[in-house]
């Protein structure tokens, strides 16, 4: 049906129960299925980035950014890359293989549960898998006698709600995809700019002006970034405020943005 | 719309007499449905796509493994039950499907065309499950485009054409009111045409094909005699059936 006041719907807030957490369930018992396989490639490939960057890279560097090694100063860097990486992708083609091959959602909705559960669910289960993969990689970091304070474990709160907020982010882009390759965009002009200019390598400060604007206002994994060295040094770039604000502010925006845009795009 | 998935276009759609746009939870617990597409979770086996779709009706647990017990046994998936689903048949897809709309007890069965694309086993065996079904006493909504399957299975049938119900009834009434009894098709030949236009003045000609049907209310035996005196080429005389009723009212252009 043409709906006439899809428009004005598009920030209409969904109406959620308990059932949220069947979908979610159902994607973790997915995930269960094949833990090994889940766990120990996300494991390693820290180990990579921190042996290649930290130790190779660092070597020539050789100054410390901001009273730290440079294999200390990318580690919060390659824990909020994890934390985008798993919610992202989980939303965008993890999602869209489970609404558009496989059918699942349809097979969802003819049950008690309603659409906007489903993608409820599936962005609260993002946001799950940012904290496996952001734990993860913690441990690893942590592992390696690279974290100071002792409030590092508070890194797992915060990639909850960077990994909604990516997580809602990539659904918005799930629904406007017209097929799986639409995600290359997303992919090269969103998060390829954060993976460089989020603070992640080097400073924000370091970049040139108009890219430090467009960093701090415009890019997320600026602000995970921001809040999981603070967390991990007890000291960082930007207020951490500025960035806990800036997160709670986006991620219900584009939450309830994803629920409706989905929702449109099923119910035709 | 029956199941509360589409909104409606216009009018009011009432399932069990609650009105799909109020409270489409409570209809959707109580009815299953049986899509066309294949969508079947292929990330479980058969026996966890039925436990992980009892969980979106919150049937507990214990109860859940009970009835896939039972449901596996109706559906012949007692061998199948730690298979992937991308390891089964079509049919055996079909059964599934079946199943898994079966596994909130509902009272209204959405069947979309349950056998299509089956093998003559496999057709039969969801036949069977239907007929089961209905004695059960489920309340049964099938959609097909084989008309020999709304005849075998349907206490009413209701014939659709864009959109719209073209013709209500039950098959062997609807057969009988638009078709008649018996159909002579012959090889089309423009003597025979003429000829037995003369002696069936009364009777529907149809020429379609390179094959001339004819219809007639007339009763049995009226062909063979003809046949007895004009033995016409490609001749056979069969019963009327539902696919000359819906090719009759909907005519014979594809509709796409």
């Amino acid at each position: 049906m043409k709906n006439p006041d899809a428009k004005a719907k598009i920030f209409q807030l969904p109406e959620l129960t308990y059932r949220v957490w069947k979908v979610w369930r159902r994607n973790v018992d997915v995930f269960m299925k094949t833990w090994k396989v889940n766990f120990f490639p996300p494991l390693l490939e820290p180990i990579f980035y921190l042996a290649a960057l930290g130790t190779g890279l660092g070597y020539y560097l050789g100054t410390q950014i901001e009273g730290y090694s440079y294999t200390q100063f990318i580690a919060p860097g390659i824990v909020a890359i994890t934390i985008m990486y798993s919610s992202f992708f989980e939303c965008t083609y993890g999602s869209f293989v489970r609404m558009y091959y496989q059918r699942t959602f349809d097979a969802i909705i003819a049950t008690p549960i309603s659409i906007e559960e489903v993608i409820a669910g599936e962005i609260l289960w993002g946001a799950t898998r940012a904290v496996i993969g952001g734990g993860i990689v913690l441990a690893v970091v942590a592992a390696f006698g690279l974290i100071s304070s002792p409030l590092f474990a508070l890194i797992l709160v915060v990639a909850f709600f960077s990994g909604l907020m990516f997580s809602a982010m990539a659904m918005c882009f799930t629904a406007l995809a017209p097929s799986i390759d639409f995600f290359n965009y997303p992919q090269y002009l969103f998060i390829t700019p954060m993976f460089v200019l989020g603070g992640t390598f080097f400073p924000v400060a370091k970049l040139p002006e108009a890219l430090q604007v467009f960093a701090q206002a415009v890019l997320p994994l600026t602000h995970t970034v921001n809040l999981a060295r603070w967390l991990m040094f007890g000291s960082s770039e930007l207020s951490i405020v500025i960035s806990i604000v800036w997160i709670a502010a986006v991620t219900p925006f584009f939450f309830v943005l994803a629920v409706n845009l989905m929702k449109r795009k099923l119910v035709k | 719309m029956v199941h509360c998935v589409l909104p409606l276009t216009s009018g009011i759609l009432s399932v069990a007499g609650m009105n799909v746009s109020e409270k489409p939870r409570e209809i959707k617990k109580m009815i299953g449905v049986a899509p066309q597409e294949e969508n079947l979770d292929p990330d479980f086996s058969v026996t966890t796509n039925l436990l992980v779709y009892a969980r979106y009706f919150d049937i507990p647990r214990e109860d859940a493994l009970k009835r896939v017990e039972n449901l596996l046994r109706f559906a012949q998936l007692e061998d199948k039950r730690d298979v992937r689903i991308d390891q089964l048949s079509t049919g055996m897809k079909r059964r599934l499907i079946l199943a898994r709309a079966l596994i909130n007890e509902p009272q209204v069965l959405l069947l979309d065309e349950p056998t299509t694309g089956l093998d003559p086993q496999a057709r039969h065996l969801i036949w069977d499950k239907v007929r089961s079904l209905k004695k059960q006493g489920v309340t049964i909504i099938l959609t097909t485009h084989y008309m020999d399957e709304a005849a075998e299975l349907c206490d009413r049938t209701l014939i659709m054409d864009n959109g719209k119900i073209i013709e209500v009834g039950k098959p062997a009434e609807l057969v009988k009111k638009h078709v008649g009894e018996d159909v002579l098709e012959v090889d089309y030949d423009p003597e025979v045409l003429k000829f037995l236009q003369e002696r069936f003045p009364e009777a529907r000609l149809e020429t379609a094909g390179d094959r001339i049907r004819v219809f007639t209310d007339q009763p049995h035996g009226v062909f063979e005699d003809f046949l007895k005196d004009f033995p016409a080429k490609g001749a056979t005389i069969r019963n009327a059936n539902l696919e000359d009723v819906f090719l009759k009212l909907t005519g014979r252009q594809l509709r796409e």
